[in-house]
């Protein structure tokens, strides 16, 4: 068994500009920095957005999980709450319809020449984060903790022995899902 | 390399193999928004000095450049590269889909996506994550407050759309 690998800071930095580099080459080559394509994805006219994120879950959940059993990865998981799990994300939701862009696919677009995504998109989610950084001391003592659940995961809450018996079951339905949206024609 | 679009199926596995590179060589998830707040904060202490560094919130969450800032920088580099390789590459305010339902004002556009881009980043910091740091990256760790959040990402989004193009 591997132990995990851990890189110094300098060759560390240079992986993640090259694995940004094929992210954004993807998602260039995939569609998704159009903002026709994922506002028809938002208007359920097309779906090359659900069939991405949804393809890139259960391949990576089965690495990932994979490596982890090995030993030679860590999971990163994020803690989550009732005040910041729904209210945040929803608000992101609104944004991400009138834009018609998120973070990722803004700035992939700014990659095709987008300058709604630049002019607009970038900067107003600049100003975004720094007025969120301005009204966080109200919001962290308050609404932020309410219904705090951490950084649990299905296979956590589920009375199973092996994480497999979740993940398999998962890979299958969005398996399945992916493949009755291919048969109803989109 | 030079087609236009790639089979959606290939670059969701494409970006899944990436996660399970990103996991293990660098001990890091794939996500975007945190660089984009960094970013933010880097502004901030530009326009505004050195005590920007003391609010709460880029106290925990120091304005430099870090790994994910890297990433996004390379996201911008591999998108040019392929819409350069495509021959799609073209500087252009309005997108084809406004332009025929909301005319070629550009005004208009900008101010849409501006309240657009301010709510994402604003509902980003919120809720600790966007598209690619809950939807890709904390779904595929089955990770119940990103499926949540990614839940409502649509739902919020499907919302906006349909008021925007159907409603109005």
């Amino acid at each position: 068994m591997a132990g995990k690998i851990n890189l110094s800071n300098g060759p560390r930095y240079l992986l993640g500009l090259l694995f940004g580099f094929c992210f954004g080459f993807l998602l260039q080559k995939g569609g998704v920095t159009r903002y026709d394509i994922i506002m028809r994805q938002l208007l359920l006219e097309d779906f090359t957005v659900l069939k991405i994120i949804f393809t890139a879950i259960a391949v990576g959940m089965v690495g990932v999980y994979g490596m982890k059993q090995a030993g030679w990865i860590e999971l990163h998981k994020k803690q989550g709450s009732l005040g910041t799990s729904v209210p945040g994300p929803l608000i992101f939701g609104i944004g991400f319809g009138l834009l018609g862009y998120c973070p990722g696919t803004g700035i992939g677009a700014v990659g095709h020449g987008a300058l709604d995504a630049l002019v607009g998109g970038v900067v107003g989610m600049l100003i975004g984060c720094s007025l969120y950084a301005a009204v966080y001391p109200k919001l962290k003592g308050t609404v932020l903790n309410k219904g705090n659940f951490g950084d649990k995961t299905l296979i956590d809450v589920l009375p199973v022995r092996s994480p497999w018996a979740v993940i398999v079951p998962v890979v299958l339905l969005i398996a399945a899902m992916l493949w009755s949206i291919e048969a109803a024609g989109f | 390399m030079d087609a236009v679009l790639w089979s959606p199926y290939w670059v969701g596995a494409g970006i899944g193999i990436l996660s399970w590179l990103v996991f293990l060589l660098c001990n890091h998830p794939l996500g975007v928004s945190t660089a984009v707040a960094k970013s933010a904060g880097m502004i901030e202490k530009a326009l505004r000095g050195p005590k920007v560094e003391q609010k709460a919130y880029w106290q925990e969450n120091k304005p430099a450049i870090d790994w994910e800032w890297m990433l996004v920088l390379g996201l911008l580099l591999g998108a040019v590269t392929a819409a350069l390789l495509s021959g799609t590459f073209q500087w252009e305010w309005i997108p084809p889909m406004w332009a025929e339902a909301f005319g070629s004002n550009v005004w208009n556009r900008l101010a849409v996506a501006l309240a657009g881009g301010i709510l994402i980043g604003f509902g980003a910091r919120w809720g600790c994550g966007c598209t690619s740091g809950h939807g890709i990256s904390g779904s595929l760790q089955l990770v119940l407050s990103s499926w949540l959040a990614a839940a409502m990402f649509f739902i919020g989004g499907i919302a906006a759309a349909f008021c925007l193009y159907r409603i109005f």
